[in-house]
């Protein structure tokens, strides 16, 4: 029972716990917090495994950019509690077990695969920001710059869908 | 040092419960958010592998797949706010015009 | 108690950061207090009036009264607000802006102290400054669930503009690092101070040339200039401060806020302009290191030079204070810093310590100073004025302030 293993339990803890609390809040923006919580407990076990540009850009990114712009949506759309649903009721009884069982399958089949992937012994290199900086301006240059022009095409239609009426 | 197969097990726990949320939640904005939780898990799935086999070839696409999920959520969420400015809710099963 | 010291000597790494945590966490909250009691003072001054001078010596204590206040104050909670939200949004705040402190490296020296090495500043990671951005990056929410939460329309239309203007300049703010980053070659703060000691001075002299404002292959001036302004946005300042200011939307997002919840949000704003000035401090103006060059021994007694008669003064001005209080607390203050300056002057050990604490020290208190200047001269922007300024000046400015120091980094090297 090293220290990592306690920190990883702990995060993985706090990962689901925000992932269950995502199914089972009934208000979007408290379904959004536990998001955030996922997302920051994620960086954390990014943090862990030595990737600490990844955990750093997933913070500022998803966490600090793409979940203010969903809290952003729904204060605008005033989004309320859930509605009650129509549906019946042999869906959800027998639809939560095999959703269930699905998740199970993939853990299982992930852990019966464990001597197949064996964890390094010892991290990456002493610089890993400047490795991954060399790596993805000199063998990953062509999708750099198409996920710039994504980006581009994403504010255009950002832009494009939310104006208002008028100034199409 | 924590196993890999333990990061696995967690990335395949989240993309599942990102599932169950896309599939028994009918707020709109919720599916998208589960859409991200999936996305996460994917990404701790690669970071977890990068770390593995010590190459820094799954940071660099974990990179690309938040750029993406970014673009996707400015995208997405303008198209939820036109839904909404037509439809008047946010309940996914009013948006049933194309239904027989 | 040999079970004790045996636990103690085991843990000591952990028993040290915790220590450190604790006493910067004092020393950081009444360094907040003292800073309103700066500024009221400073922005009076300004506006030829007194400020506080009543509640003790030269108003010193009414920080103290005001955190009195504080607590004591009714604390309502407003009618269907989303209780939970509410109550999180201002502890959000708070711990973020006092997270940040974390990673500041306050000297290079550590201390010795029973075979351990203290350093000064609780970490260094090496990401030291995308940490901080990661932190304010989350400081967004705060005051946007604050604004949301409180089930009124003041707050939400204050917190959506100002939530929206923290997002807006945090670009430029991130934009504006990256030249000096790329001067270091690190985030690490520490190493950011390092590479200006060793750097390539302006015109070839050292001491505040090599500074990174004005060093090297392409002085950082404009990129301090955007880094300078944009963090004043991302603080919601003095003229930024659109979205909390009485003439417009009442109080913004803390309108629905009382007593101790409002002082969170007060001294997580306070907190935050500490951050920027040791930022500013540390990657635009050398840190800890001194603007005269090293070759300049007699510089080392600025310390006792400032504080020696300053202490001398304030036992001069106490002893004929009007009040009884001020006659018995400002002269043991003053003996208490003519100590200081003494010790400075006698010991050189201790001297030799200090200097980089002090340096930095006095760029953040001229940092703050500046801050508080603005507050005081400076009239606000409008809204659409603000937004078109962070994203159609300041963001260009600074995506050409990192062209051009790459340009000169691999023309000239770093």
């Amino acid at each position: 029972m090293n220290v990592p293993l306690i920190v990883f339990f702990v995060l993985a803890a706090m990962c689901i716990i925000g992932a269950v609390s995502l199914i089972l809040q009934r208000h979007p923006i408290h379904s959004a917090l536990s998001l955030i919580v996922v997302m920051i407990a994620l960086a954390g076990l990014y943090l862990l495994m030595g990737a600490e540009f990844v955990a750093a850009v997933q913070i500022i990114v998803y966490g600090g950019a793409i979940m203010v712009l969903f809290v952003f949506v729904i204060m605008l759309l005033n989004a309320g509690l859930e509605e009650r649903t129509n549906v019946s009721k042999l869906a959800g009884i027998a639809g939560v077990p095999l959703a269930v069982a699905l998740t199970g399958f993939l853990a299982a089949a992930v852990a019966r695969s464990q001597d197949t992937v064996q964890a390094a012994t010892q991290t990456g290199a002493t610089a890993p920001t400047k490795a991954l900086a060399n790596l993805l301006f000199q063998d990953f240059v062509y999708p750099f710059e198409l996920t710039s022009f994504l980006i581009l095409v994403a504010i255009l239609g950002a832009i494009v869908l939310a104006a208002p009426r008028g100034e199409r | 040092m924590v196993p890999t197969h333990y990061y696995l097990i967690l990335s395949a726990i989240l993309f599942g419960l990102g599932v169950i949320a896309f599939v028994f939640k009918r707020n709109i904005i919720t599916i998208f958010m589960s859409i991200e939780l999936m996305l996460n898990a994917v990404n701790l799935a690669f970071v977890a592998f990068s770390q593995a086999l010590n190459k820094l070839d799954g940071q660099v696409f974990v990179l690309f797949v938040i750029v993406v999920a970014a673009a996707e959520a400015a995208v997405g969420l303008g198209i939820i706010i036109m839904i909404v400015r037509n439809r008047q809710t946010l309940n996914v099963e009013s948006v049933n015009l194309l239904k027989l | 108690m040999d079970f004790l010291t045996q636990q103690a000597a085991q843990h000591a790494d952990i028993l040290i950061s915790l220590a450190k945590i604790l006493i910067l966490l004092f020393v950081v909250l009444t360094v907040n207090a003292y800073l309103t009691w700066f500024e009221r003072k400073v922005v009076a001054h300004i506006q030829s009036r007194w400020g506080p001078h009543r509640v003790g010596p030269h108003g010193l204590l009414q920080p103290l009264a005001d955190g009195l206040k504080f607590l004591f104050k009714e604390d309502p909670t407003p009618a269907g607000a989303d209780k939970f939200v509410y109550y999180l949004a201002p502890l959000l705040a708070l711990a973020l802006a006092l997270t940040s402190i974390a990673v500041i490296p306050f000297g290079p020296n550590p201390l010795h102290f029973k075979g351990h090495d203290i350093y000064l500043g609780i970490t260094d990671l090496n990401i030291g400054v995308l940490a901080l951005f990661a932190i304010t990056a989350l400081g967004v929410y705060g005051v946007a669930l604050a604004g949301w939460s409180s089930n009124s329309k003041y707050p939400l239309l204050g917190g959506l503009r100002s939530s929206a203007q923290m997002v807006s300049y945090e670009l430029a703010l991130t934009m504006s690092v990256v030249g000096v980053l790329l001067m270091a070659g690190s985030f690490s703060l520490r190493e950011i101070i390092d590479g200006q000691s060793s750097a390539h001075g302006l015109f070839g002299l050292g001491g505040i040339f090599r500074w990174n404002i004005f060093a090297g292959p392409f002085p950082q001036i404009l990129g301090f200039l955007c880094f300078f302004v944009a963090a004043v946005a991302e603080t919601n300042r003095v003229p930024f401060d659109l979205p909390e200011a009485e003439s417009e939307l009442v109080a913004g997002f803390h309108t629905e806020y009382a007593s101790f919840k409002f002082a969170m949000f007060f001294i997580a704003e306070y907190t935050s302009m500490i951050t920027v000035s040791c930022l500013c401090s540390i990657l635009f103006f050398g840190g800890w290191l001194s603007p005269f060059p090293a070759s300049w021994t007699f510089a080392t007694y600025l310390p006792s030079v400032i504080l020696l008669p300053f202490g001398l003064w304030v036992i001069w001005d106490g002893l004929r204070y009007e009040t009884i209080f001020g006659k018995l607390i400002l002269p043991v203050v003053g003996v208490v810093i003519t100590a200081l300056g003494a010790a400075f002057l006698l010991f050189p050990a201790v001297n030799e310590f200090i200097q980089g604490p002090f340096w930095l020290l006095s760029k953040i208190f001229f940092f703050l100073f500046v801050y508080v200047w603005m507050r005081g001269t400076l009239p606000r922007f409008r809204y659409d004025q603000l937004m078109a300024f962070g994203w159609k000046l300041l963001l260009p400015v600074s995506l050409a302030n990192v062209v051009f120091t790459a340009a000169a980094i691999l023309r000239w090297g770093n």
